[in-house]
């Protein structure tokens, strides 16, 4: 049983669809026992930092989360999912949940490429260029896009976290991956069959890299 | 590097895909949740769907259109039409829309763009512009004027005003429809859609007048458009998206090429 952590982020039932689509069953819970009983856990996100933390908190989910990563079981972030993992969002000047160490930062304002201005949010379609393989994105090939939608992204403090780069203006982290942690700035719910095969990937994960 | 957008635009009234010329004498021309499918398949980016009936008793039928349509394609896709209150937003993303697109709403009441962003992100709230060439005034100074209620409706409001004003706001993406290149299938309107794109910070998606491919790749350079809007040129199978994309491909315009 996979489970969906419900924090009245935007995207739960968007995930949960595309779960579905690929057979899988779904429980989209806030209740920590029955987090507890799943065999992977997928944490999405769609809206602000510090309204999320908030809601975390007061479900104790924070602390929760940080077990949850001792006992070896996957765990997905998604987005607004992947920035609250990390130890502080400057989104609302926010203290995230911090599994990984480092920030998330707001995009430089004037990037620019050969086309002119660079527009926020990165909305849209993107490439990832992987640091190495991974069984979450077994499969998936280079010339691959994802969706992306943000204004922020992650900078983790250690560079072995960054399993995927993409270019917006800048390099950015799209992707972090450590032991049964992975964590996608883009949504795979939003990304079609590479998308899909993504969240099938993490189905059959074992939680290890 | 961030590919361009290419979007078919649904329009559907009384839960059955119709097209019309400048808004007017509309044909049923099929079941939109099996032509969003097909665009699905063809490689659409994202998919806008805009409830034309947008009346009260007719909106269910819409929201049981979008449900169909969120169980079986895995792209983002908005739903537009009739859109006026916080509770209009919420049932269609409920239903599984990503974004709720306001138009003549926002004209009326432009305090909806903000509650939008407030309670469902910025991301999820499109404006929707119709606009209209008209000369240039003291109080229409870039020469294109906002209209509402399909075309009809002269709202006396500067077009490039409108656009900044609602980044204030809080719209997170607008759609840049002229109502003169609508259903025309001569081509964008590329001088208004680079004066939006460039005086905005926020990405515009190109609408009205689509043809052929080279209009979107004119649109999509010469216009500076982030994404572009296509309708006739599809739903008349006259091109496949797939088509569009490997034409855009080699203008070197980037675009996602496998879905």
């Amino acid at each position: 049983m996979i489970a969906i952590i419900d924090y009245k982020a935007g995207n739960i039932t968007s995930v949960a669809r595309a779960l579905q689509s690929i057979g899988e069953s779904v429980v989209i819970t806030d209740n920590i026992k029955e987090l507890n009983d799943a065999d992977r856990v997928i944490f999405p996100g769609v809206g602000a930092a510090g309204e999320a933390m908030n809601y975390l908190r007061s479900k104790k989910l924070d602390t929760w989360m940080k077990e949850w990563i001792k006992t070896g079981r996957p765990l997905m972030g998604i987005c607004l999912g992947t920035q609250i993992i990390l130890e502080y969002s400057e989104e609302n000047d926010t203290k995230c949940i911090g599994l990984i160490k480092g920030a998330t930062k707001h995009f430089p304002d004037n990037m620019n490429d050969k086309g002119g201005r660079l527009k926020i949010p990165h909305m849209g379609w993107n490439n990832l260029k992987l640091k190495r393989q991974h069984p979450v994105f077994a499969n998936i090939p280079e010339e691959a896009e994802f969706y992306f939608v943000h204004s922020y992204y992650p900078t983790p403090s250690d560079d072995s976290v960054i399993l995927g780069l993409t270019d917006y203006g800048i390099s950015f982290c799209s992707v972090l991956a450590s032991n049964n942690l992975v964590a996608m700035q883009f949504h795979p719910e939003k990304s079609g069959r590479p998308g899909l095969q993504i969240l099938k990937n993490f189905c059959n994960w074992r939680g290890n890299d | 590097m961030i590919s361009k957008r290419i979007i078919p635009c649904l329009d559907v009234r009384n839960g059955r895909l119709t097209k019309g010329i400048k808004f007017e004498g509309n044909v049923d021309i099929g079941d939109p949740v099996e032509a969003a499918r097909e665009y699905y398949e063809q490689g659409a980016d994202e998919i806008v769907f805009y409830d034309i009936t947008a009346s009260a008793d007719r909106r269910d039928i819409m929201i049981d259109v979008v449900k169909r349509v969120a169980q079986i394609i895995f792209i983002p896709f908005s739903v537009g039409g009739g859109i006026r209150n916080l509770e209009d937003m919420h049932k269609v993303i409920l239903a599984g829309a990503e974004k709720v697109s306001v138009n003549s709403a926002a004209v009326t009441s432009p305090e909806i763009i903000a509650q939008g962003a407030q309670a469902f992100g910025r991301q999820c709230i499109v404006l929707g512009m119709d606009v209209k060439k008209v000369n240039i005034s003291e109080k229409i100074p870039s020469g294109y004027e906002i209209v509402i209620h399909g075309g009809r409706k002269y709202t006396g409001i500067d077009a490039l005003w409108w656009a900044k004003e609602a980044e204030k706001l809080g719209a997170g993406e607008i759609c840049l429809n002229s109502i003169d290149a609508d259903g025309t299938q001569n081509g964008y309107e590329l001088n208004l859609t680079a004066m939006i794109s460039t005086n905005v910070h926020i990405p515009v998606i190109a609408s009205g007048g689509a043809g052929k491919p080279e209009h979107l790749a004119e649109v999509l350079t010469t216009g500076k458009a982030d994404a572009a809007l296509i309708a006739s040129m599809v739903h008349y199978r006259t091109y496949t998206i797939t088509e569009i994309k490997q034409y855009l491909q080699g203008r070197q315009i980037k675009s996602r090429m496998l879905w």
